[in-house]
């Protein structure tokens, strides 16, 4: 039983960083960047819908828009003032560059919001699901994550795959130039993919300030760095490979606390990362990209 | 390679300019010095850096000697500087943030009720991010400012790496809340709050005097000196108590968000107390994640935990019942725990936790050992360190953390931890 | 006239080791006359770590072409090697002998630990082969936070789970207390020593850029496929750049472990924040230049500290000016705008050279 418990906690934790990693993803197989500043705008997501929830008193519900559109803002202004310039530059200058957008929002979070803890209202009104009398129990944000989770693949291909703009983000993450020549406004298409990979941020932050209730400015570094490496894991740049990625490093992460070492664990976590990238070079589900001589 | 030394050297320009900046700043941030101190506070800073200034420095130090001019009536006697060593920014922020504020509060009391003999208190509280590289970094600044009295570091490495510089400075050390045992083995340095291995052993005995529990689990953070310190001396004390350990599952700075594999082990195992030597955020996370998974049992934790009422927004309700053995709590009735919470509260808008009691306390410690040894503000830094630790044994201070606390050359403190429980919503004493 | 013929890139390195002397004496002769603050005391051997760091990183990125993210992880291993020597041996024998073998101890330490991640990682490539790295990093660091050592009339003592496992005698000496780390390090680090080891780095590095061997990495790194056709052993030579920028750091661990009297791995200091900082240190000096990387690395590490003024502002500054100079020095259009500006310049000069 309590092996079926931890697995489950596992699929908790790992549902968190699947969604988490969607965005990631998603920036990165269009705009070939990590962006480093995911997780913060993650944290600033959070922090909006403590101050509308906790501080004005609004629906939970309308909270998420706000913060969405919040978020679809920040990213878009963080892309056009710290990315665009130096599009066509080094990757590593940019990738510089997220880190230091990464500073400033955690750093402006710290003086807006202040270093203390903020304990965030649970937004899934729904209560626990428990099986065996109360032996197992089922956080109901777990559920709502998973469900959001496979809402967003399943509208995230689509939306790449059947309509108009998601068929120029691929054209641009194929080939910018190629694309530019066919009358894709590239910039316009890079900014878009930020927006959406920012409100896919905005609710990540929310479930995951739901599933573990401590908001601080730091919130948003240490899970943005697991779900990179979830993302890695799956293979960046395939949507269902976040979300298989994200799923099975929070149930391995979980299973290592149990049962070899709770102090080790990212020690196995990372280990696993290796071997599997080792035996599959692209992570679980990525693609393999023919070298040209 | 031109176009990159040349961005180079517009980089350099940048920050020469911001250099600028800086010395006004902090210009302003010590206007209430006085005039007649300043050569004296020169002196102070002991040979190898009494001319010392670089040629920003010199731009700040004439800044400042403007500002001491215009300020001159501040204090009878002089000046009395304190540095403050903290983190103030990164994850272990709010801690370093709270002494810094409570720091303040005391400094803020003691102005104006007239000084530490005749002579005005400045502190000047800088940022280590929980680095002991960093600290070290702080604490040179604060010796280029003229610190006579260092008040920190907050956190027990940063203590370390700084209390090596201090005996060798030869500048009196009180670390308000850095509680391993390391902290205070020189003879210039001397804490506030007690000591890790302290509160392991005084957590066992307690919970086994009062056969609260026969199986205890443990959640701890191995990467925090504070938790292992005080997690290693419990298990040892435990041999000796009524009660065993079932389980003790470690988290580190990396994974403090999810506990639940560490509660699951504690339930399977079950425990029917589990021992939390933790800080306050993370334990608000634990008490929820076990209600949410249904284990209901008796908590109990040290000072760490003191705070958790005050998380903005926390749902009081999870801590119905948690124990803590603490020397501070914000809800005490006391006179001067009620006119400390009130002030916090007015200038920073939050609850003032153990740490920013710590910073209190020590601010008014260093007072009592200041005016027991007479200190003046002519002396050298040196003569302040001996006759401050010398004061040190001899004085008794009341003060939020404890009442009558004494310190013997070792330089740990003697005082009664107080155990409550969390009735109702507020702490209650047992 | 006889002119000395100096080939450019030899005038080249010539400069930068002349800049990093007269650093040096410029700094001692403010030292001895008191006009350097304490902190600028404080912070002249962290420059020295960092500018190690920052070059042996710049081999790793510059001249192998491959990013790591896991470079602090090495100069964790080569600190708390070195640090658990001196302190085991801090009466064994005097304070010189000790550090230089402190250093050796620390360099072949995180070697060894660079040549064994090295086989697996350099297998792969781009954005994979940095998240190793970084992986790589974060379980050195995970594990040396697990990690406890003692030693006493018995022998070694060795747990990975708490200090009460060690079972150690009453008289025993903790080197490694898990998450507490060293404690009591000998300060055997100073700036003189610090230069020393800068100047060792760089006719190290560049000589070995200028070698047959520095020659067949870079040509791996500008193109591998070609490289491989004319018979050079890709893995042979990527792995001997890469153990030698491990150790490099190494060497940095060392001065660094040295230089505080406590030693902690945490996420702040060796974790893959460090690593990244290392790495804005390179490419904000120029990806393969080494004299940049030496100039940022002093400049990134003061700046921090002058901001002090600032108070709450500070890192939010730090922030600011790092996103600011990155986009100064890479953009496009910024690159664009200085050329067209350093045009202009010359062609306000041209005129007055041909009035003259």
């Amino acid at each position: 039983m309590s092996f079926v418990a931890h697995l489950i906690n596992g699929i908790s934790l790992g549902s968190v960083y699947a969604l988490i990693a969607l965005g990631y993803t998603m920036v990165y197989g269009i705009a070939k960047m990590l962006n480093f500043a995911h997780g913060d705008v993650i944290m600033i997501g959070g922090y909006v819908v403590f101050v509308t929830v906790s501080g004005m008193g609004l629906n939970p519900l309308a909270a998420i828009i706000i913060s969405m559109a919040a978020c679809t803002i920040l990213g878009v202004v963080i892309e056009r003032v710290a990315y665009r310039p130096l599009r066509g530059a080094s990757p590593l200058a940019v990738l510089i560059t997220a880190i230091g957008v990464s500073y400033l929002l955690q750093n402006v979070a710290l003086l807006v919001f202040g270093s203390d803890t903020k304990a965030f209202t649970n937004v899934v009104p729904f209560p626990n699901l428990e099986l065996f009398d109360g032996q197992l129990v089922i956080k109901s944000v777990t559920i709502v994550t998973v469900i959001v989770n496979v809402i967003i693949m399943v509208g995230l291909t689509l939306f790449v795959k059947k309509t108009k703009i998601g068929r120029a983000m691929t054209a641009v993450s194929e080939d910018k130039g190629a694309a530019q020549l066919m009358g894709i406004n590239v910039n316009g298409t890079i900014a878009i993919t930020f927006a959406i990979g920012s409100s896919l941020a905005a609710i990540a932050g929310v479930l995951l300030c739901s599933a573990y209730p401590a908001l601080t400015p730091y919130t948003g570094s240490m899970p943005g760095i697991k779900a990179f490496v979830a993302a890695v894991f799956g293979g960046i740049g395939s949507i269902p490979g976040a979300f298989i990625g994200g799923i099975l490093l929070g149930v391995i992460e979980n299973l290592s606390k149990a049962y070899i070492s709770s102090q080790l664990s990212d020690a196995i976590v990372f280990s696993i990362l290796i071997i599997v990238l080792l035996v599959k070079p692209t992570g679980l589900l990525g693609k393999k990209v023919q070298e040209k001589v | 390679m031109k176009k990159k030394m040349l961005s180079l050297v517009l980089a350099g320009a940048m920050t020469a300019a911001l250099l600028t900046g800086c010395g006004s700043t902090g210009a302003d941030s010590t206007s209430t010095a006085d005039g007649t101190t300043n050569e004296a506070a020169a002196e102070d800073a002991g040979a190898d850096n009494a001319d010392a200034a670089t040629d920003n420095a010199d731009a700040s130090d004439a800044a400042t000697d403007a500002a001491e001019d215009t300020g001159a009536a501040a204090g009878a006697n002089g000046t009395f500087k304190i540095g403050g060593i903290g983190p103030l920014t990164g994850g272990a922020a709010v801690y370093g943030i709270a002494a810094m504020n409570g720091s303040q509060i005391a400094v803020d009391e003691i102005n104006a009720a007239g000084g530490i003999n005749g002579m005005t208190v400045e502190l000047n509280f800088q940022d280590d991010e929980l680095d002991s590289e960093k600290s070290v970094n702080a604490y040179n600044t604060l010796k280029d400012w003229g610190v006579q009295v260092i008040d920190g570091c907050v956190t027990s490495a940063c203590s370390i790496a700084v209390a090596a510089k201090t005996a060798e400075d030869n500048i009196f050390q009180l670390t308000p809340s850095g509680s391993a045992v390391e902290c205070v083995t020189n003879p210039n340095s001397f804490r506030v709050c007690f000591s890790d291995p302290n509160q392991g052993a005084a957590s066992a005995q307690y919970i086994g005097e009062h056969n609260l529990a026969t199986k205890i689990a443990v959640i701890y953070d191995s990467s925090d000196v504070y938790s292992s310190g005080i997690y290693e001396k419990f298990v040892s004390e435990a041999a000796n108590q009524s009660f065993e350990i079932v389980t003790a599952g470690a988290f580190t700075a990396d994974n403090k968000t999810d506990f639940s594999v560490q509660l699951q082990q504690a339930k399977d195992a079950g425990a029917d107390l589990v021992f939390l030597p933790i800080y306050y955020n993370e334990a608000a996370l634990i008490l929820k994640q076990a209600s949410d998974m249904g284990f209901d049992v008796q908590f109990f934790g040290c000072d760490g935990l003191d705070g958790i009422l005050g998380v903005d927004n926390f749902d009081a309700s999870l801590a119905e019942g948690v124990m803590l053995l603490t020397p501070f709590a914000a809800d005490a009735t006391d006179d001067l725990t009620v006119k400390f919470v009130t002030t916090y509260n007015e200038k920073f808008g939050e609850t003032p936790n153990q740490f920013a009691a710590d910073g209190y306390d020590a601010i008014y410690t260093i007072k009592a050992a200041a005016e027991k040894a007479g200190i003046t503000a002519d002396m050298s830094n040196e003569e302040i360190c001996t006759a401050l630790s010398a004061a040190m044994t001899e004085i008794q201070v009341d003060g939020l953390t404890g009442l009558g606390i004494t310190w013997d050359a070792s330089g740990e403190p003697t005082k009664e931890p107080k155990a409550v429980v969390i009735k109702d919503g507020v702490y209650t004493a047992m | 006239m006889k002119k000395l013929r100096i080939n450019k890139t030899t005038k080249n390195d010539m400069i930068t080791y002349a800049m990093v002397i007269l650093a040096y004496i410029v700094v001692q002769v403010l030292v001895s006359t008191g006009h350097v603050s304490s902190l600028i005391q404080g912070l002249l051997v962290p420059f020295c770590t960092y500018v190690i760091v920052a070059i042996a990183l710049n081999l790793t990125v510059g001249i192998l072409g491959e990013l790591s993210l896991g470079h602090a992880g090495f100069m964790c291993v080569g600190a708390f090697s070195s640090a658990v020597f001196s302190l085991a041996c801090k009466d064994a024998m005097p304070g010189g002998l000790r550090f230089f073998l402190a250093i050796l101890i620390g360099a072949a330490a995180a070697a060894l630990v660079g040549f064994l991640v090295g086989i697996p990682v350099l297998r792969l490539r781009g954005d994979y082969l940095a998240i190793v790295t970084l992986a790589f990093g974060e379980i050195i660091k995970n594990i040396i936070n697990a990690l406890y050592l003692g030693v006493d009339s018995n022998g070694v003592h060795f747990s990975m789970k708490d200090a009460l496992s060690l079972n150690m005698e009453e008289d025993g000496l903790m080197l490694i207390k898990g998450a507490q780390g060293v404690t009591g390090t000998p300060n055997d680090s100073n700036f003189t020593i610090g230069v020393v080891l800068i100047l060792i780095t760089l006719i190290i590095v560049l000589n070995f850029i200028h070698s047959r061997t520095g020659r067949a990495v870079m040509s791996i790194r500008d193109n591998r496929i070609a490289a491989e056709s004319i018979g050079i052993n890709v893995t042979k030579y990527k792995l001997i750049a890469f153990t030698l920028s491990a150790s490099l750091a190494g060497v940095a661990g060392v001065l660094y472990a040295h230089n505080l009297s406590t030693l902690n791995a945490l996420p702040k200091n060796f974790g893959y924040n460090m690593s990244i900082l290392i790495l804005v240190f390179v490419v904000l000096g120029g990806i393969g230049n080494m004299r940049g990387s030496i100039i940022a690395a002093v400049l990134l590490t003061l700046l921090p500290e002058v901001l002090r003024g600032l108070s709450d502002y500070r890192m939010l500054i730090y922030a600011i000016v790092l996103i600011a100079m990155m986009i100064f020095n890479w953009s496009p259009n910024a690159i664009f705008f200085r050329k067209r500006l350093k045009q202009r310049i010359t062609a306000g000069k041209q005129p007055k050279k041909e009035e003259a």
